[in-house]
């Protein structure tokens, strides 16, 4: 003869139904596979727990994963210098862009005065639409969102970027201008 | 893992639940903590990197050995 259910109940930790009532009480599927939910409780609970932290080394990856892509972006070696255009072609207050390196987002290149050029990066950092040079007001606009650059500094001046513009690096050199690397400019 | 518990049922929920709550607030921190760490690391701060994953492991030990408590009560 088979042991009931409620046979096997360790009487030290009596079984509690949902509804709180005896198991006696309890209609006859529930009394066969009796479920203590007090026990079912803490056992979500716990497992809960063990997810939380499951997620909590999610984050630890995520950060281990920030710290490498930088290390690899430091190690990587700076581009080699590329023409980008004649001073004689860009006129005071012309823009054109170019990519550099080869391959990369666009860049602007903007002449501000008669030996000043600044290059940026095209790409707004709120959500990456092109920013188109404003040089009589000195600025650079993001048309998409009503977003501001500092023509200057790159730094963000209005608008909801809050990150400046990754410069470029420029030589002049035979009336020639170079690009001669990438900067960020912490924020 | 083995013998009775030194805790009775009731007691042990209470533990579990005051564990959860200590462990829901670490992953809050962590989460708080990458976000500004890929802010930062985007607008060109790269000494935010270690300091942070350092902090991040910290939390993550903390809940670790909390969970490694929990289910050394059973």
């Amino acid at each position: 003869m088979s042991p009931r259910a409620s046979d096997l109940v360790d009487p030290d930790r009596p079984i509690r139904p949902p509804d709180g009532r005896p198991l006696a009480t309890q209609p006859q599927w529930r009394r066969d596979f009796p479920i203590d939910s007090g026990q079912d409780e803490y056992v979500s609970r716990r497992e809960l727990v063990k997810f939380m932290v499951l997620t909590s080394g999610a984050f630890v990856v995520g950060q281990a994963w920030l710290l490498l892509k930088s290390l690899l972006t430091r190690s990587m070696p700076r581009p080699a210098p590329m023409a980008i255009t004649a001073v004689s072609d860009l006129p005071v207050g012309g823009a054109r862009t170019f990519e550099y390196p080869t391959g990369s987002s666009p860049r602007l290149l903007v002449r501000t005065g008669p030996a000043s050029f600044v290059a940026y990066d095209q790409q707004c950092t709120h959500l990456a639409c092109p920013v188109v040079p404003v040089v009589a007001e000195g600025r650079l606009h993001c048309p998409c969102h009503n977003g501001w650059f500092d023509l200057a500094t790159g730094r963000p001046v209005a608008g909801p970027p809050q990150r400046p513009l990754p410069r470029i690096t420029l030589n002049v050199r035979g009336g020639i201008i170079y690009a001669t690397g990438v900067e960020e400019i912490a924020s | 893992m083995s013998g009775p518990s030194r805790f009775i049922r009731s007691q042990r929920m209470t533990i579990v639940s005051g564990i959860l709550g200590f462990v829901v607030i670490l992953v809050v921190l962590q989460l708080w903590l990458l976000t500004a760490s890929v802010n930062a690391y985007l607008g060109g701060d790269h000494a935010i990197v270690v300091p942070a994953l350092g902090a991040s492991l910290v939390c993550f030990g903390l809940g670790a050995g909390l969970l490694r408590y929990l289910y050394r009560l059973e």
